[in-house]
């Protein structure tokens, strides 16, 4: 019977997600090693430079897994997880009083020679207490009260990350989003949400004129996929469009006709054009919806002047709200400004340190950019540069097809998981490690603003690798609870 | 597959997953850009610096040579700890130099990165070689070797011009052809002959390793590029000569200036004060105390000051009198101590009257030019007085005078003579007559030249009618000059013309004391110098000394134009100057009668009579 049992025990431990893990920290380590060794190389277990101490960290999130794979009982996650989300807002809190000033934002706590950011474990906490709460019988995401119950819950530790100035971690938050639409969320919420920043990088690059005729069509056009009038769509709305985008180089022509250009471009604006129309249509879709009884159409109405509005408020969001390094980011990434030695230098010198990999890479060590000093925070935030040059982009697509092996795998286990809690629970992680996946990586190769998080397991740093460590592993030790019983 | 939430969320995570394996696809593989980029910053360029071409003069001999010079720089990012003593005792300067220095980098470490910047420039042989020996104590720190410039002669000074640093406009206005750090000639010939003294820059591609150590040349070198050393120029200089010339010219203001009339190549420019080998070879140094100098040695006199000619100019008026038939050879004219026109009269000095054409040359007469440019005209058939000055005008310029003659001097002065329509303006229309301008004659008034129109003016009167443009370079192996120099420029005088006044300065130099000639100082028995003296009015105080000549009168080697400001007469200062630096050019050596005066001419000083102005 002993025997029996130890095996299960092992044998029901998901063993793909721990070797993943162990691969990833790994693959981190001696990567942390390739982008300290410089001039005076060290070995890669002296404790003087960052990979030394990397090898510190993962030794102790090993204990750390080991811990909640073995010590801890996976059940009392579920009834500690509101003390634990209490304590976590706390030390957040806290953090802003008592916490050192690292880069401009104070979110870390100093104990001697280690540090610590209450932010890596609110992840936990916050995912802990989303279950929990998700999990209760007779919980439905779409009641008000649940609704907003969860979005608190999601909400208050986002805030006063943002208000440490931790702009980026707070972002993570925004994942739930994909855990909520698996629990219930209507996927409209997500499509608004892609709309929303669709709309706010056009109206940044090309202009909020551009940006509402977009969202006008999209609008009706989703009217019209819905009660599938398409023909009709094609015959009237399509022609307005097409003439409404011509409207301002109509208006340039005419004017370079009359003697005053003034006269015209001064006295109409495409804008008059465009607001007509779409007061005319407002009243014409808010009567088919009133006719019809239609709840869709009026949410389009509504989505369509609160879009309006959006577009409005972008000139306001970017230059007033968003902080100066912010805009400046945004800018560079959208090529509204060139900054290769400023804002733009990060970006630019890891997009040529990851193409200077080529094929296959310079060979372990050998790269010249990242262990030559071009790329900034090259061990932490800048990891992924130092695998794609010198490992290239078979390395660099490995690591990229690891994590999506790693993600994917979580949301399998979640999905058999026969308890809401674990479900929840795992995919809550796996929002949690996409997130920081895609903006980190995102980031190093252009495609996201320069966002300062860390690659989960990857980037040097104690605090992110044990909490991403306790985070996986948790899962790992609920799944495995659960298997235990089939 | 059913289409539900778990499957679209799976579906998400690979277009996302895919998004990004396509970027990486797309920088790592399908752009090129990033690799070159990458390429920049780990290949490690080191310029080598070619070698500037030397300048010879006429003879072979190096004007301008090279030498060998250190930089020493610094790659901040390699030094580790060093003793600043011995640094800094080893090249020279002082701790704090080496420290203030080291702050510098450590500021600017950002910008600096892993590349070298100079710390030192231009150190000799010797101090480098002391640094040598310790370099293994200060990592980070290498000499470079640079050619800088020698000169073997105290010749040429401000002619040859300066080298030196690029600054950000000299790299804008020559189209980003040069870098910071490197060199140009800025003056004289290093500037008009920069092409060709510059030579190509090369370089050698180093491997840098992830370590930061030069690992190993590029392809074995195949890439590099060796510097291409620069174009030898040989100058129509004769360095001896200017060697002399700048001998005598010392402690006095003006020019001298010596031509081949059979070439037009100058033999030998002098302007004076001017500036030394050894302060052009350090430039920087002196910069400020040479531009602040009230006598402006950095000003060539030669090229760039205009003045009136004076009474050298009675050979032009002469002439043009000849060929328009106003005078002849035999005609004679009355002077007795001047020239009355109206209640007016222009001064002579006492020589005996009448006087021929011959005479009036070698006695210098005042008032036989009156007479013959009043001729010119009023009765040479050209029209109205203003109509006749436009015909004399254009003589002028034949000679010369008036536009820059288009030598290889860089900013050659074009100096002036006057129009009708100048004179319409400074007394109205049709209200001056011949006598308003009568010291036109003589050549004061409303004219001016460059010290190089009269070494011209010279050469023209020993070839007999016509002239080379003057020019400093010659063609050599490579260097090839304007056709322009090879070309006669006659004057509009017909050159039977010239035998008279040929004589006259003939007449002027060897007629022996006591003939009433103007020049006799200036005769050298066995040379047959021809010369006219000048003593033009300078406003600025005592008159200045004008004197040119050239010698032998048949076959001439040599023309020579002295302009000495402050000189007072001709013949006190410009024409034994000319007439040495003929004898030394003529005879190698200076003959022992004529040492004295030789001796006289280098110790005087006349810069106490320049008045600052």
């Amino acid at each position: 019977m002993n025997s029996y049992r130890e095996n299960s025990f092992l044998k029901s431990i998901d063993w793909s997600l721990v070797v993943t893990y162990l691969l990833l920290v790994l693959i981190g380590w001696v990567n942390i090693y390739a982008s300290v060794h410089s001039s005076e190389p060290a070995s890669i277990f002296d404790f003087s430079c960052r990979s030394g101490k990397q090898f510190v960290w993962i030794v102790s999130a090993l204990g750390i897994a080991t811990a909640i794979l073995f010590i801890i009982n996976p059940r009392a996650w579920e009834s500690l997880s509101p003390l634990i989300y209490a304590a976590t807002i706390l030390l957040l809190v806290a953090v802003i009083f008592l916490g050192v000033e690292v880069k401009g934002s104070r979110s870390w706590f100093e104990f001697g020679p280690v540090r610590f950011q209450p932010a890596e474990i609110s992840k936990i906490a916050t995912s802990l207490l989303l279950a929990t709460v998700m999990s209760q019988n007779g919980y439905r995401l779409t009641t008000p009260r649940n609704f907003i119950l969860t979005a608190l819950i999601i909400l208050i530790p986002m805030a006063i990350i943002v208000a440490q100035s931790e702009t980026g971690s707070a972002l993570v938050y925004v994942g739930f989003v994909f855990m909520l639409y698996r629990e219930g969320l209507s996927g409209w919420i997500l499509f608004m949400i892609g709309m929303a920043i669709l709309l706010f990088v056009l109206t940044l690059t090309a202009s909020p004129y551009v940006s509402m005729l977009v969202l006008m069509g999209v609008a009706s056009l989703c009217c019209a996929l819905e009660s599938g009038n398409m023909k009709k769509w094609a015959k009237v709305i399509l022609p307005i469009m097409v003439f409404l985008s011509f409207v301002p180089a109509l208006i340039k022509w005419g004017s370079g006709l009359l003697e005053n250009p003034e006269d015209l471009t001064g006295n109409v604006k495409p804008m008059y054009f465009f607001a007509m129309t779409a007061v005319i249509g407002i009243f014409f879709y808010a009567y088919r919806a009133y006719r019809d009884r239609s709840l869709f159409k009026w949410g389009a109405i509504a989505s369509f002047i609160t879009g309006i509005l959006f577009v409005l408020s972008v000139d306001f969001l970017f230059n007033d709200v968003l902080q100066d390094h912010q805009r400046k980011r945004i800018e560079v990434l959208l090529g509204l400004k060139d900054d290769p030695s400023g804002v733009g230098y990060n970006v630019n010198q890891s997009m040529i340190a990851i193409g200077s990999g080529g094929f296959t890479g310079k060979g372990f060590l050998h790269g010249t950019q990242t262990t030559y000093g071009f790329v900034p925070e090259q061990s932490t935030d800048f990891i992924f540069c130092t695998i794609g040059e010198e490992w290239g982009f078979v390395g660099a697509a490995a690591v990229i097809l690891l994590y999506a092996f790693l993600i994917g795998r979580i949301l399998h286990d979640a999905e058999r998981s026969r308890e809401a809690f674990t479900r929840i629970y795992g995919y809550c992680v796996a929002c949690c490690i996409f997130m920081h996946l895609f903006i980190n990586i995102g980031m190093t190769m252009g495609l996201v603003p320069v966002i300062g998080i860390p690659l989960p397991l990857l980037s040097y740093g104690g605090s992110s690798l044990w909490s991403f460590t306790a985070m996986i592993f948790i899962f790992i030790a609920l799944d495995r609870h659960e298997k235990r019983y089939l | 597959m059913k289409i539900n939430k778990q499957n679209k969320i799976i579906a998400g995570l690979a277009v996302a997953t895919l998004i990004l394996i396509v970027r990486l696809f797309v920088i790592q593989i399908l752009d090129d850009s990033y690799k070159i980029d990458a390429s920049n910053n780990s290949m490690v360029y080191s310029t080598i610096y070619p070698t500037r071409g030397i300048i010879y003069d006429r003879n072979g001999k190096i004007l301008v040579g090279n030498k060998v010079a250190y930089d020493i720089l610094v790659t901040p990012k390699e030094v580790s700890e060093f003793d600043t003593l011995s640094l800094s005792a080893a090249l020279g300067v002082t701790p704090e130099f080496i420290k203030d220095k080291m702050d510098e980098y450590y500021r600017d470490r950002r910008k600096i990165g892993y590349q070298s910047v100079v710390m030192l420039k231009q150190l000799p042989p010797e101090t480098y070689m002391r640094f040598a020996e310790l370099a293994y104590k200060f990592p980070g720190f290498r000499g470079q070797p640079r050619s800088i410039r020698q000169y073997p002669y105290n010749a040429g000074g401000n002619l040859l011009g300066y080298v030196s640093e690029v600054d950000s406009r000299y790299i804008k206005a020559h189209n980003d052809e040069y870098k910071a750090g490197d060199y140009a000639g800025m003056t004289g010939i290093e500037a008009t002959c920069e092409q060709y003294l510059k030579g190509e820059k090369g370089y050698k591609i180093y491997l840098r390793d992830s370590r930061n150590r030069i690992e190993s040349s590029y392809r074995d070198g195949e890439m590099d590029k060796e510097a291409i050393p620069g174009k030898d120029i040989v100058t129509t200089i004769d360095a001896e000569l200017q060697n002399y010339g700048q001998a005598l010219m010392q402690n006095k203001v003006g020019s001298l200036v010596a031509i081949e009339p059979s070439t037009g190549e100058v033999l030998a420019l002098i302007s004076s004060p001017g500036i030394d080998v050894d302060v052009l070879a350090d430039i920087g140094r002196h910069y400020s105390q040479i531009a602040s100098d009230p006598l402006k040695p950095m000003f060539n006199r030669a090229v760039q000051a205009s003045y009136p000619p004076g009474s050298v100019f009675k050979l032009v008026n002469a002439l043009i009198g000849l060929q328009e038939g106003v005078v002849t050879p035999q005609s004679e004219f009355p002077c007795h101590l001047g020239y009355r026109y109206g209640n007016r009269k222009m001064a002579c000095h006492s020589h005996r009257s009448p006087l021929d054409m011959e005479e009036s040359i070698m006695m210098s007469c005042n008032a036989y030019y009156c007479y013959v440019f009043r001729s010119l005209l009023e009765d040479s058939g050209n029209g109205s007085v203003s109509q006749a000055l436009a015909v004399w005008d254009e003589y002028v310029s034949s000679f010369g005078f008036g536009h820059r003659l288009g030598s290889d001097f860089p900013s050659e002065l074009g100096g002036d003579i006057p129009t009708p329509a100048l004179y319409d303006r400074m007394y109205g229309k049709g209200r001056w007559k011949a006598t308003n301008i009568i010291s036109l004659s003589i050549g004061q008034g409303e004219i001016g030249c460059t010290p190089l129109h009269l070494a011209n003016l010279c050469a023209i009167m020993a070839n007999r009618g016509y002239y080379y443009i003057p020019h400093i370079i010659k063609e050599s192996d490579g260097v090839e000059i304007d056709p322009k120099y090879r070309e006669r420029h006659y004057t509009m005088v017909d050159t039977s013309y010239f035998h008279t006044v040929v004589n006259g300065m003939y007449r002027a130099v060897n007629s022996g004391y006591g003939s009433g000639a103007t020049a006799s100082i200036a005769a050298v028995d066995g040379l047959d110098i021809c010369g006219k003296t000048g003593t033009a009015q300078n406003p600025h105080g005592d008159d200045n000394s004008v004197f040119i000549c050239f010698a032998p009168k048949d076959d001439p080697k040599i023309a020579v134009a002295a302009y000495i400001e402050h000189g007072s007469f001709g013949a006190r200062w410009a024409a034994p100057i000319a007439s040495l630096l003929v004898e030394k050019y003529l005879n190698r050596e200076i003959g022992s009668s004529r040492e004295a005066l030789e001796k006289r001419m280098m110790e005087g000083v006349l810069l106490d009579k320049v008045n600052d102005r």
